[in-house]
């Protein structure tokens, strides 16, 4: 901790102390630290349920939509084309979800201690990494039963791509802490959304589906330019437009913007709405 | 420099009915749809107004005041958990903020896992952790139960192993809240002690408190905060001495309306306090009774109620507690409708000179509902010293002063 500051009314729009988030680093590594041991022990099935769950919906989704409504899938066996989608959707997802109820979820810690709160969002992005290196792992099971050989670009441009869903994630994330704090609905309002937004992103569907006009509007969400880019390198999917991946990583800048000033700017008069 | 703190200025508003916490979105946009979009009127309510202090290094700050004077939200404000609307506080020094042992306490993980982790949030690196883990462990007595999760903990324990992380934090100053009334009584004195050696290390300590006696062990300075304001800075005895001259007035009886509060059944009409003399007045002999008559109106058949006399002295400390449970004609017997008077005696020769508050309790059935009128008698005693004697004036005539046997025969 620093040895002398000063306390001062909050003003205007606040800028990002990174010194004082680098001297907070060890409070950031113990909450992913807790997180992970929490993770791991309040479920019984512990590691297995991160490699059940996908493998099964990827079954179900298999046999739905793959089998019976025969969605197309860029000549990829679809268990491997919706497995590969659902391995960064679900990080997304958990991504999201966590540090959406971050604040909420903390509030004793939150109401009690002061630290830099901006630590506590994005320390619950880390823990999902976990369950999708357990679920990648998996993923090369299923492409290796199909005969599929992981190209080693592919594979060098995983944690790239895990690194950019960090980063969607977090800016929303961030933005819906904060409001989660006045909103205490946001809580069951996400899985909704969230639910909604699987159909906005090429997980169950190629994007060639989509006329090629109107391909960019699905690159807003930049999940969708995730798995798309994972599906080519990997496995050698269809090939994606760098023009488009571009506006999703600008998309991806604005809403890490958006969600950190808003945050900043509430930061210190959270806990008197907690 | 050699000013641990400097505030000047500090106020802090809260808006009232504005700000919907805990408000949903639908609430929000309910708001919208009816158009009730001009906002409800907003009321601002000063929790702190213009305090500046200024407190040395080794300096050990108490802050008092009644519920709702703004110590907790000077507090907060010092320890960074809310911001002040305007001032600005220097400080000069590491800080750590108790407000309540255990945060962040995670029930499935052990004992040896919460200490790290509630170090860690209490702002000790890993390696200041390590070197006092032992020390941690000695302290909180628990090493069986070391990695057993602390959802199994007893009570105690939990609180011992908070408060054991919470003994080991050394920062230059150190915000404690209201945190020692805690653990069992060996753990309390050791918690105490632990205290004030903080204080003789030199450390400054910021000490929020309603218990004046530890209030005035601990610091050698006081704070004592009205209604946001500051009253009085100064040596901790004035302070205290402010703090109780305020006292609320003196009261010896307390008249209910038909809205007094009441349980299923029952309902308080009136409370008194009295001696045999009959005159109403606020001093009383020590070297009389006193009665407390406790006047309720059963409202329903058959209702089996009980009453409880809480006696505090001027430090806010609870001398007694005593329930009419032994009371022979109708604890635990069935009510008819009508009007009780509980009378409970406080015999002669028992209190110390001094001004005291009565809280009294009243209680339907086995302890299940009830209320509890906190302080709603306020009187003082002397002693007139007709059956003591020869009394010296003295200090430490401790809390109470009952009259005991004395023998004293020769043997040589």
């Amino acid at each position: 901790m620093n040895k002398t500051y000063q306390i001062l009314p909050p003003k205007g729009l606040v800028r990002i102390d990174l010194g004082e988030l680098w001297r907070f680093r060890e409070l950031f590594f113990v909450f992913v630290w807790r997180d992970f041991k929490v993770r791991y022990k309040q479920t019984a099935l512990g590691i297995l349920w991160a490699i059940f769950q996908p493998f099964v919906t990827m079954l179900i989704f298999s046999i739905f939509f793959g089998k019976l409504a025969q969605l197309p899938s860029d000549d990829i066996p679809y268990p491997i084309f919706v497995y590969s989608g659902l391995l960064f959707w679900n990080y997304f997802v958990s991504a999201l979800s966590n540090a959406s109820n971050s604040l909420v979820d903390n509030e004793n810690i939150v109401k009690k201690i002061y630290f830099p709160r901006l630590i506590l969002p994005i320390s619950t992005l880390v823990t999902p990494i976990i369950d999708f290196v357990c679920a990648f792992v998996v993923l090369l099971g299923i492409m290796l039963y199909y005969h599929y050989t992981p190209s080693v670009l592919g594979i060098a441009l995983i944690p790239i791509l895990l690194l950019f869903s960090l980063l969607s994630a977090s800016g929303l994330g961030v933005l819906f802490a904060s409001v989660n704090v006045k909103f205490r609905d946001i809580r069951f309002i996400l899985p909704f959304f969230i639910q909604l937004l699987l159909f906005l992103t090429p997980v169950i569907y190629p994007i060639s589906l989509i006329p090629q006009p109107y391909q960019w509007i699905l690159y807003i969400n930049p999940m969708s330019s995730v798995i798309t880019v994972a599906r080519s390198f990997l496995i050698g999917g269809a090939s994606v437009q760098p023009s488009l991946i571009m506006l999703s990583v600008a998309v991806t800048a604005i809403f890490v913007f958006v969600g950190i000033i808003y945050f900043r700017s509430t930061e210190r008069l959270i806990t008197d709405a907690l | 420099m050699s000013f641990a703190i400097k505030a000047e200025g500090i106020s802090k508003v809260y808006k009232i009915g504005a700000f919907n916490a805990g408000g949903t979105l639908r609430d929000s946009i309910n708001d919208l749809m009816t158009f009730k979009w001009k906002k409800s009127p907003v009321e601002n309510f000063w929790a702190l107004k213009d305090i500046d202090f200024e407190l040395k290094k080794g300096d050990a700050l108490g802050i008092i005041g009644r519920n709702g004077a703004g110590k907790s939200t000077l507090l907060k404000i010092l320890s960074r958990t809310t911001a002040p609307t305007s001032g600005c506080i220097d400080i000069n020094g590491s800080i750590a903020s108790l407000l309540e042992v255990g945060t962040g306490f995670h029930p499935e993980l052990s004992g040896r896992e919460n200490i790290f982790l509630n170090g860690a949030i209490l702002g000790m690196s890993r390696k200041e952790i390590k070197k006092k883990f032992d020390a941690i462990v000695d302290f909180s007595e628990i090493e069986k139960f070391l990695d057993t999760p602390v959802k199994r903990y007893s009570s105690g324990m939990y609180v011992r192993l908070a408060f054991a992380v919470a003994a080991h934090l050394e920062p230059e100053i150190l915000i404690v809240d209201e945190v020692l009334a805690v653990g069992d009584l060996n753990f309390q004195k050791k918690c105490l002690g632990k205290m004030s050696d903080v204080g003789k290390e030199g450390r400054t300590v910021i000490f929020v408190s309603h218990n004046m006696s530890a209030v005035k062990a601990l610091c050698n300075r006081a704070i004592y905060l009205e209604n946001g304001r500051k009253e009085f800075e100064g040596d901790v005895l004035t302070a205290v001495s402010k703090y109780q001259g305020r006292t609320d007035e003196k009261q010896v009886v307390k008249i209910y309306d038909s809205l007094g509060p009441s349980t299923k059944s029952a309902q308080i009409r009136k409370i008194e306090i009295g001696d045999a003399s009959n005159e109403e007045k606020t001093e009383f002999s020590t070297e009389k009774p006193l009665e407390i008559k406790i006047t309720f109106l059963v409202e329903k058949e058959n209702a089996k109620i009980g009453t409880t006399v809480f006696l505090n002295n001027s430090d806010g400390e609870m001398l007694f507690a005593s329930l009419s449970n032994h009371e022979e004609k109708w604890h635990g017997k069935n009510r008819p409708i009508g009007t009780y008077i509980n009378t409970c005696e406080i015999p002669p020769n028992l209190l110390s000179d001094g001004d005291y508050s009565i809280s009294v309790g009243l209680w339907e059935g086995f302890y299940e509902q009830g209320f509890i009128e906190n302080n709603v008698i306020n009187f003082s005693v002397h002693e007139e010293g007709f059956i003591r004697g020869d009394v010296p004036y003295d200090s430490r005539s401790g809390l109470i002063k009952p009259l005991l046997k004395w023998q004293s025969i020769k043997v040589k």
